[in-house]
């Protein structure tokens, strides 16, 4: 009996086992551990403290996930002797492998930066990345009278790259829907020296802030907050006032893959970027936000590099070469407030572009473009990520970027 | 693309002065480079971070992020902002002549 162990039961460890159950015979035992029994729904967190999402919306038991034929072990993970081909979970049961897949995601680290955890957290000092602190953040948006609403990243990457800006463009719409958007003032800090990292992108991007009056803070590292005097501090020491803050903590990978060895400094794992093969073994892989790769820490990567993965891995267990190449192939709608919303798609070489994307059935979708039908697609996609997306079933998109529809002269501007 | 003589060598660059090829990088184009974005002397804490880029670069592939350098090289992130002013992960690769870094997107 050949046995597959998948860590972490989220979008890239779901859609994984889904997939590959039915292609890999009976030899094949198939184990998952999670050391959460919920699934939630990432991408529905930004909605939480906005009043249209509630916390309902965005968990499922994750057993309902898993198909017959894969145990789940609900379990933390102490950690993987690469080694040895073992497991070690956190009650001491051991599990050997044959194949590894690495699929624990990254996690925001609030606890990485000086001052953000103390008696202002979840006061005035809040994050939106986890779904405790998103109800949180409700709370303390519901009353709020206005003054300083400051959005801080605090370091690259960070898991879904466009939900920070959508934050901003969110915050806008729903204060003005308040009657009180003249009482809030919005500032957007980033380490980037854009509002985005791809250039096209970013200038689009820029424009949409400029128009909904949020301020921006580029190339600003912030090294400590100072709760008492409600300012955060960068490594050059600019100083940001606030009277509410909201951070994207550092993110990080799972601790157990630091006590693995498996890590680089903030704990994600190097693996090739087109096949997801370890760059140190030849029989882990890690897939979606788990893995160190140079494209965007999200779910439609995730997806896009499952359905690469699954394809290759039949290859890899008979010894045959992995002819699938994954592009680094991202796909993100991006909410922009008042009914609207905007597209990007892009890979490891090609940059947001604008232009049309075409969707069989319901699309083609404007990209960098504010348009109803995005924000639509949005909204759609909740219901798509819990009956196709996680099962494994045939989606209309393609894993690997397609030209089609874009509009490249922008490119170099 | 452009032409700049770096340290009496032909260099091609990108739009923002990163090279093309950093393979053609040598130790002796450093003082100028750092010169141009506004470092005027390299002490041996720069060379200290310059040395790491370029055998990270040669490694990954990829210009490394200040948390990498300064976790590898043990460099005070606040350091890296003394020795390099403002801008210190463009700064380092660009004085290292490895590529802008990307980010993550």
């Amino acid at each position: 009996m050949n046995k597959l162990v998948v860590l972490g039961a989220g979008t890239a460890g779901t859609m994984v086992v889904n997939k590959l159950r039915p292609v890999l015979g009976e030899e094949w035992q198939i184990t998952i551990v999670d050391q959460d029994e919920t699934h939630y729904y990432q991408p529905g967190f930004l909605f939480i403290p906005f009043g249209v999402y509630t916390k309902q919306d965005v968990v499922k038991p994750k057993q309902r996930f898993i198909p017959s034929g894969v145990d789940l072990i609900v379990s933390e993970i102490d950690r993987v002797d690469p080694e040895a081909s073992q497991v070690y979970l956190a009650g001491g049961n051991i599990l050997d492998y044959d194949q590894l897949v690495i699929a624990t995601g990254t996690e925001p680290r609030p606890d990485m930066t000086p001052g953000l955890i103390g008696d202002e957290w979840r006061k005035t000092v809040h994050d939106f990345y986890t779904v405790d602190g998103a109800v949180a953040l409700r709370e303390a948006f519901k009353d709020w009278e206005g003054g300083r609403l400051v959005v801080s990243v605090m370091e690259l990457p960070f898991k879904c790259p466009v939900a920070p800006l959508e934050f901003n463009f969110l915050a806008d719409s729903y204060f003005h829907e308040r009657g009180i958007r003249d009482q809030v003032d919005i500032t957007y800090s980033t380490v980037t020296s854009e509002a985005f990292t791809k250039p096209v992108a970013a200038k689009h991007l820029s424009g949409v802030l400029e128009s909904k009056n949020i301020a921006i803070e580029t190339d600003y590292y912030p090294e400590r907050v100072d709760p008492e005097r409600k300012v955060i501090v960068s490594y050059d020491e600019r100083e940001i006032p606030y009277d509410l803050l909201v951070v994207i903590p550092i993110n990080m990978g799972a601790e157990y893959i630091e006590r693995s060895g498996l890590g680089n400094e903030l704990n994600h794992v190097p693996v090739d970027k087109h096949t997801f093969l370890s760059t140190d073994y030849d029989n882990i892989f890690a897939l979606g936000d788990a893995a160190d790769l140079p494209t965007s820490k999200a779910g439609s990567v995730a997806h896009f590099a499952v359905e690469m993965f699954t394809e290759n891995f039949p290859n890899h267990i008979e010894g045959r070469p992995m002819t699938e190449r994954f592009d680094g192939h991202a796909n993100c709608f991006i909410e922009s407030g008042f009914g609207k919303g905007l597209l990007i798609d892009f890979n490891y070489d090609t940059e947001p572009l604008p232009g049309k994307y075409p969707l069989p059935g319901i699309g083609p979708f404007s990209l960098l473009k504010e348009t109803e039908a995005n924000h639509w697609g949005k909204m759609m996609f909740k219901w798509t990520y819990w009956n196709l997306l996680l099962p494994g079933r045939e989606l209309p998109l393609e894993a690997q970027m397609s030209l089609a529809g874009k509009i490249q002269e922008e490119v170099g501007v | 693309m452009a032409t700049e003589t770096i340290a009496g060598t032909e260099v091609q660059v990108d739009e923002e002065g990163f090279f093309v090829d950093p393979n053609v990088w040598t130790e002796d184009m450093a003082g100028e480079l750092a010169s141009q974005v506004g470092v005027d002397e390299l002490t041996e804490d720069h060379w200290t971070v310059i040395k790491f880029c370029r055998t990270d670069f040669d490694a990954k592939g990829e210009s490394p992020t200040l948390r990498r350098v300064s976790t590898e090289t043990g460099v005070p992130t606040k350091q890296l902002f003394a020795l390099f002013p403002k801008k210190p992960a463009k700064k380092m690769s660009y004085v290292s002549g490895v590529p802008k870094p990307k980010g993550c997107v």
